[in-house]
């Protein structure tokens, strides 16, 4: 009996020890893979447990938290959320996050490692770290003057200071309130459907996204190929062009809305916008030339990050001769975002170096101890700073006598080129206004800003729609506030 | 026979009157300190639940702390006074595991604000302390139950069929309702039916041991003795099918099978149980759907998220044990709740593992370890094959009940409903494991206490008969080796 009290004994403990270590499998060998499973709640409940991180404008939070007192405990809150919509995008407890709140989700989460003294040791311990802050540099005044230009009209605004490539004014309209969408519930499921479904696609960001043909103004990177290959050496001299110009291989046509485009100089073709001239300087160039110079200022970029990704501008490489003339006019296949022309504009601005453009400054922790510097980024030269003279002489041009008049602010040197783009099906939509622009200082000839503004459907009469009519009063409001 | 018994034979002279062993300490002071620290830990616990959730020490600590020491103090008192030799480690192991029960119900009951599961399982728990005192105050010798082995019988089948009287509660009928209590019988069935077992093979394991043909190395048993363990399987599967209850037939079978290995030692009759049991399972697995599903949960624990349909409540009890990792995440600041339904009971060992980790479950499972494993050193030294029986029924109840609840929720079996022992809200689970304990203290009261010298020299007959007889005293007295052991 003894023996069998032993034995019995034994299993006993047998069993407690398969416990133990099917205890162990499922606490650490399997712990991870059940942790990251998507039907677990606590990475949700442990991630909206503490107020997320603030983003910041000028050193004030645009965003805050609200304390919903349910199981995903806060929400996040906007202080001004259709104006900042296109640079903070949502946080969605339903949805996931977009834009900034995405890029720098591990940071206003409070899960960067970055924010922590001793990652090991919060890990241990599990210790949350309270969510840092993000620092754009976002210009409030800028932002305000571009989302009130648009006023409510489908286009988009992008704005960057050209030395730094920091972004000033990133809007997108129309917009919507980011705030809807933070919580959880039938509401938030309404919102994000009415959001998607709404005709005027609010949630698309127009400044960071949306291509659109750049129509004229396009013929600022024309120019400086023509320039750069030495297919022009002197903007004053004649350039023997016909006009109307036979495409070249085809039998089409192509004329000019402006009178005095036959033989007429560069620089007159710029402040005019002949078509004539730029697509047969585009043709002159070549497809090669026009491919490398649009990549030189960021066309077929498919890395760039602000740090949120950037739709790619599109120049094609595989093209007849007739369709490079085309889109050396913008047209064709050719397509650039608004922040793309802004970029544009900075590199002419800029002495030919361009830098590209980002959104955040700084990233510090909850106290305001900076945790990661703003990016930097390295500044390259696209073209000869005599190239970028030649053509900041003629965006000068453009503004003093041509159809930019509408954009000059006092006390600024300001150079710009409207655009008006033409699409949809034998080019019946309704054209799209564009203006491109930089201002400078009068005394320092430090270039302030770089603007490029688009208007999708300004709601006037076909032929009145043009970049200088809609597009350039809102450029020098943005302009102004740098004066 | 044991080193143990050799050693006694060899230092003893079998007509020696004087007592075969000196007398043992008694070791109340170390039961009493022990006790001071199982009501200490519980009540740190307490405080700590509070301090993490409201951050104030919760209001009714010095309450909670100042009841459960007095029941301790109580039944350390009747102990002192009713088992002096008992053994010092059952009664504090208890009440620890009866306190941190308390202290997880508690923090669920956070959670469900509309649903205060802690007073009542305190008052649960002063019953089934109450019960204690008065078993070791009343029974005055443990043997006495050998007497009323059938009625203990009767009184087990009886409680075991009145639920299927009463309607289903989450497809179990395993409740009575009666004027707003619920209670499970089949919890005081148990210790009933391990009564009559005990007695029952006290009387007849030698016959269950040395008939029956012989095949080959194995010793099959003789039809006419197989005719009651065969009796008894077929009752057990009976209540799994008519009250859908897994757990408490397994550990009825359980029980029953390794008391007979121990009351014949043979292991022909494990292999004919697991056999038997394998049978039983496999048909019941296949044919009942209650019982198949918790199957196919068992096998694809993550197949509802699959499906769409989010995670099922095994998957849920995963993931918490999980989130606990090595460390845990501290009291009161898991997420087991998410686990829903059950969540006190059944799956109140996930609130363990998610919030005291690894490293709490294993501390809480050598707790078991020592009740269980202090259960069966009184086996060890009872002078009685009944007392052995006794106490080995006793210990294997909450080993096998840690074991089918744990290994369930923890994804090792197929999850069966039962009660964690001590740990799980249920009155009739609280108060039968206090009366499980207490009449192990006073099996172990008996196994170390000292003897009265007439029982010493008292040797010879068949053990059958004989259960009086001491087997240390027995093997001391130089005959043919006990029947039981050494073989």
């Amino acid at each position: 009996m003894i023996r069998g009290i032993r034995h019995t004994a034994a299993f006993s403990f047998l069993l407690l020890l398969a416990l133990l270590v099917n205890a162990a499998r499922v606490q650490v060998y399997e712990a991870e893979r059940y942790d990251a499973s998507p039907a677990n709640r606590r990475a949700a409940i442990a991630r909206y447990a503490q107020p997320r991180g603030a983003v910041l404008v000028a050193g004030r939070p645009v965003t805050g938290s609200r304390d919903s007192g349910g199981r995903l405990r806060y929400e996040r809150a906007y202080a001004d959320g259709p104006l900042y919509a296109p640079v903070t995008g949502y946080s969605s407890q339903t949805y996931g996050t977009s834009l900034l709140e995405h890029a720098e989700d591990p940071v206003l989460a409070g899960t960067d490692p970055r924010l922590a003294t001793f990652p090991w040791w919060d890990r241990l311990t599990r210790t949350h770290q309270p969510g840092g802050q993000v620092h754009t540099t976002i210009d409030p005044r800028m932002q305000r003057a571009a989302f009130a230009g648009l006023d409510g009209r489908k286009g988009a605004v992008a704005a960057i200071e050209p030395r730094t490539g920091r972004i000033l004014a990133l809007v997108s309209s129309p917009s919507y309130e980011p705030g809807v969408l933070s919580g959880n519930g039938p509401a938030v499921d309404d919102a994000w459907r009415r959001l998607n479904a709404a005709a005027e696609r609010p949630m698309l960001n127009r400044a960071l996204a949306q291509t659109y043909p750049p129509g004229s103004t396009f013929k600022v990177v024309t120019a400086a190929a023509a320039l750069e290959s030495g297919r022009v050496t002197d903007i004053d001299a004649p350039t023997d062009s016909p006009d109307p110009y036979l495409l070249p291989g085809t039998a089409t046509r192509l004329g000019n809305a402006a009178k005095d485009c036959a033989d007429a100089s560069l620089k007159e073709a710029f402040r005019a916008s002949c078509n004539t001239v730029f697509a047969r300087l585009g043709d002159e160039v070549g497809l090669r030339g026009m491919a490398a110079m649009a990549r030189r200022f960021g066309f077929n970029d498919r890395r760039l990050r602000v740090p949120s990704p950037v739709a790619p501008s599109h120049f094609d490489t595989r093209m007849d001769p007739a369709q490079v003339a085309l889109s050396a006019i913008g047209q064709y296949d050719t397509a650039a975002t608004p922040l793309q022309m802004a970029m544009v504009a900075a590199a002419v601005a800029n002495g030919g170096q361009l830098t590209p453009p980002y959104l955040v400054d700084q990233v510090t922790d909850a106290d305001g101890v900076m945790v990661a510097d703003g990016p930097h980024p390295t500044t390259r030269q696209v073209i000869n700073p005599a190239t970028a003279e030649q053509l900041q002489e003629m965006m000068i041009d453009v503004v003093a006598h041509g159809s930019g008049r509408r954009a000059a602010v006092k006390g600024l040197t300001v150079g710009g080129k409207t655009g008006t783009a033409q699409h949809g099906v034998h080019n019946e939509g309704t054209p799209y206004a564009w203006f491109i622009s930089w201002a400078r200082t009068n005394d320092t000839y430090e270039p302030t800003v770089a603007v490029a503004v688009v208007v999708e459907d300004a709601a006037a009469e076909r032929a009145d729609i043009s970049g200088g009519g809609h597009a350039a009063p809102i450029a020098r409001a943005v302009m102004a506030v740098a004066r | 026979m044991t080193a143990r018994a050799r050693a006694v034979a060899a230092g003893r002279h079998p007509a020696d009157p004087s007592p075969a062993l000196p007398p043992r300490a008694k070791q109340r002071g170390i039961e009493l300190a022990l006790l001071v620290g199982a009501v200490l830990i519980s009540v740190c616990g307490y405080v700590v639940v509070g301090l993490a959730r409201g951050h104030a020490v919760p209001g009714g600590a010095v309450r909670y702390g100042a009841g459960l020491g007095g029941l301790a103090l109580l039944a350390h008192l009747v102990v002192r006074f009713r088992a002096p030799y008992a053994d010092p480690l059952l009664l504090p192991t208890a009440v620890l595991l009866n306190g941190l029960g308390l202290v997880l119900i508690f923090r669920l009951d956070l959670e469900t604000p509309g649903d205060r599961a802690a007073p009542a399982q305190l008052m649960w728990s002063t019953v089934g302390v109450a019960l204690c005192i008065a078993v070791v105050l009343l029974l005055r010798d443990h043997r006495v139950l050998q007497r009323y082995a059938y009625v203990c019988a009767a009184l087990a089948l009886l409680l075991m069929v009145a639920p299927i009287l009463f309607p289903a509660v989450n497809g179990a009928k395993i409740w009575i309702r009666l004027a707003g209590f619920s209670l499970q019988p089949g919890e005081f069935a148990k210790v009933l039916i391990t009564v009559f077992f005990a007695a029952y093979l006290a009387a007849n394991g030698g016959a269950l041991a040395h008939t029956g043909r012989t095949v080959g190395r194995l010793r099959l048993p003789a039809g006419r003795v197989l005719g009651p363990v065969v009796a008894v399987w077929l009752v057990s599967v009976a209540v799994l099918v008519l009250e859908r209850d897994l757990g408490t037939s397994l550990l009825f079978f359980g029980i029953f099978v390794v008391l007979l290995y121990v009351a014949t030692g043979r292991t022909g009759w494990i292999a004919v149980g697991l056999l038997l049991a394998a049978v039983g399972a496999a048909a019941v697995g296949t044919l009942e759907p209650h019982v198949h599903s918790r199957v196919e949960d068992w096998q694809h624990p993550f197949a509802g998220i699959a499906a769409g349909k989010g995670a099922g409540q095994l998957a849920q009890s995963l993931f918490a044990f999980a989130a606990g990792g090595v460390f845990g995440t501290g009291l009161g600041q898991g997420h087991s709740y998410l686990i829903g339904f059950a969540m006190k009971s059944d799956f109140i060992l996930a609130t363990c593992g998610e919030e005291l980790g690894l490293a709490g479950l294993s501390a809480l499972f050598v707790l078991y370890a020592l009740l269980v494993g202090r259960g069966y050193r009184a086996a060890l030294g009872q002078p009685d094959p009944f007392g052995s029986l006794l106490a080995v029924g006793l210990a294997a109840l909450p080993a096998i009940q840690v074991f089918v609840i744990a290994g369930g929720v923890m994804g090792l079996i197929p999850l069966t409903g039962m009660a964690m022992p001590f740990l799980a809200q249920g009155g009739s689970s609280v108060v039968t494991n206090w009366i499980i304990v207490a009449l192990l203290l006073k099996v172990s009261d008996r196994a170390r206490a000292p003897r009265p010298p007439g029982q010493q020299s008292a040797g010879g007959g068949s053990w059958v008969v004989g259960f009086m007889t001491p087997v240390r005293a027995r093997d001391a007295a130089g005959g043919a080796p006990a029947p039981e052991a050494g073989r």
